[in-house]
C-alpha cells in the first residue's frame, strides 16, 4: 500500500513501491505463491469497487475475474510506469464500466452529486446542540467517553456487525470509499485515483460514511440518545 | 457541497463552536487542516470534552470499521483462477 505515481507531481520520477519488480518478475515467472497471495490481497477491495458498476455481486466477481486473465495476458507488457495495484485497478474499472454500460446502469459517480446532496447538511443531529443564546453551537448532549466501555464491547463481534450493517446501508459512493479507506486500509491518494474523485469529495464522502456509522455504534452502545 | 466548510470559515477567527467541530473532524484526521484551522481546532478540544469525546468516538469508529471483514471471491472463483494462471505459466 505504498504510494503510487499519481501522488506525486507530473513529470516526477516515478518509484515503484519497495518489492514491485520482484513481485511482477514472479508473476512472469509462473510463481503461484505469488499470484495467491496477490488475488488474496487484492480480491475483496476489486470485488467492491467493481460492485459500483455492476448490477449482482455475480457479474462483480465475473468481472473480477476478467480482469486477472487480462493482468496475466498483460503482465509482459506492463512497465512499471505506475504501480501494480493502480494497473490492475485501471483494468477492472474499465471492464467493470463496460459491464455496466451493457447492464444500462449509470455510472456511479454519475449518482456521486445526487448522494451528497440529497444528504447535505450536518452529520451530527442538530438537537444534540444548543440553538440560541450565549453557548449556541455547544452539545447540549455531550458524547461519552467510548473508553470507558469494557473493550469486549467496543471490539465484539456483535460492535463489527453493526459497523457492517451500517456501511451496507450506505449510499454506494459513500460505501465504496469508507471501504476502500477504513477496512481495505487504501490511501486517500490511492482511493481518488481509482474512483476518479476530487480530494474534497473524497473527504466529504469519507467523513459523511463515518458520521454514519459512529451514529449508528452510538446507537448500539449507548441507546438512543436523540 | 462546500456551504458547510464556507460558512465555518465565514467566522473569522472567533474560536470554533462544537456543531462546527464537528463537521471538521474528518479534515482534521485526514490533515487537511491550514495550520490556523487545525490551531483553532486543538483550542476547541482543549477546552471542551465532549468534542474530546466526538473525536475519540471517531477514532473508536475507524477502528472498529478496520475489523469488519469483507466479501473476499468464492474459494471455487479463486481456485479457477490459480488453474488458469498454471495454463498461462505453462504456455507463456
Amino acid at each position: 500500500m505504498d504510494q503510487d505515481d499519481q501522488s506525486q507531481e507530473p513529470g516526477a520520477a516515478y518509484v515503484p513501491p519497495a518489492g514491485q519488480a520482484e513481485l511482477v518478475a514472479a508473476l512472469r515467472a509462473g510463481d503461484e505463491t505469488a499470484f495467491t497471495e496477490l488475488i488474496e490481497e487484492l480480491g475483496p477491495s476489486m470485488l467492491r469497487v467493481a460492485r459500483m458498476y455492476v448490477s449482482t455481486q455475480a457479474v462483480a466477481e465475473d468481472v473480477v475475474q476478467e480482469t486477472w486473465l487480462a493482468v496475466l495476458s498483460g503482465i509482459g507488457r506492463f512497465e512499471g510506469r505506475s504501480s501494480l495495484k493502480t494497473w490492475i485497478f485501471r483494468i477492472l474499472t474499465n471492464r467493470a464500466k463496460t459491464r455496466g454500460e451493457r447492464e444500462g446502469r449509470s455510472l456511479p459517480f454519475s449518482s456521486f452529486a445526487s448522494d451528497a446532496e440529497g444528504d447535505e447538511g450536518a452529520t451530527v443531529d442538530a438537537d444534540r446542540f444548543q440553538r440560541g443564546g450565549q453557548f449556541e453551537g455547544a452539545w447540549v448532549s455531550a458524547p461519552s467517553r467510548w473508553s470507558e466501555l469494557p473493550e469486549n464491547r467496543l471490539v465484539g463481534d456483535e460492535t463489527i456487525e453493526v459497523a457492517h450493517a451500517a456501511i451496507a446501508a450506505l449510499p454506494d459512493s459513500q460505501r465504496a470509499v469508507i471501504t476502500l479507506r477504513d477496512v481495505d486500509g487504501w490511501s486517500s491518494e490511492e482511493v481518488r485515483n481509482v474512483l476518479g474523485l476530487s480530494e474534497s469529495n473524497q473527504r466529504v464522502l469519507l467523513h459523511r460514511a463515518r458520521a454514519k456509522v459512529r451514529r449508528a455504534l452510538e446507537t448500539y452502545l449507548e441507546g438512543d440518545r436523540s | 457541497m462546500t456551504s458547510i466548510w464556507q460558512r465555518i470559515r465565514g467566522r473569522g477567527k472567533r474560536g470554533l463552536t462544537c456543531v462546527q467541530v464537528v463537521e471538521l473532524v474528518t479534515s482534521y484526521l485526514e490533515g487537511g487542516l491550514s495550520e490556523a484551522d487545525r490551531a483553532r481546532f486543538d483550542a476547541h478540544l482543549s477546552a471542551c470534552d465532549g468534542c474530546t469525546n466526538y473525536l475519540d468516538q471517531m477514532r473508536v469508529t475507524i477502528a472498529v470499521v478496520g475489523r469488519v471483514r469483507e466479501e473476499d471471491l468464492s474459494d471455487e472463483a479463486k481456485a479457477e483462477l490459480v488453474a488458469a494462471f498454471r495454463g498461462w505459466a505453462r504456455d507463456e
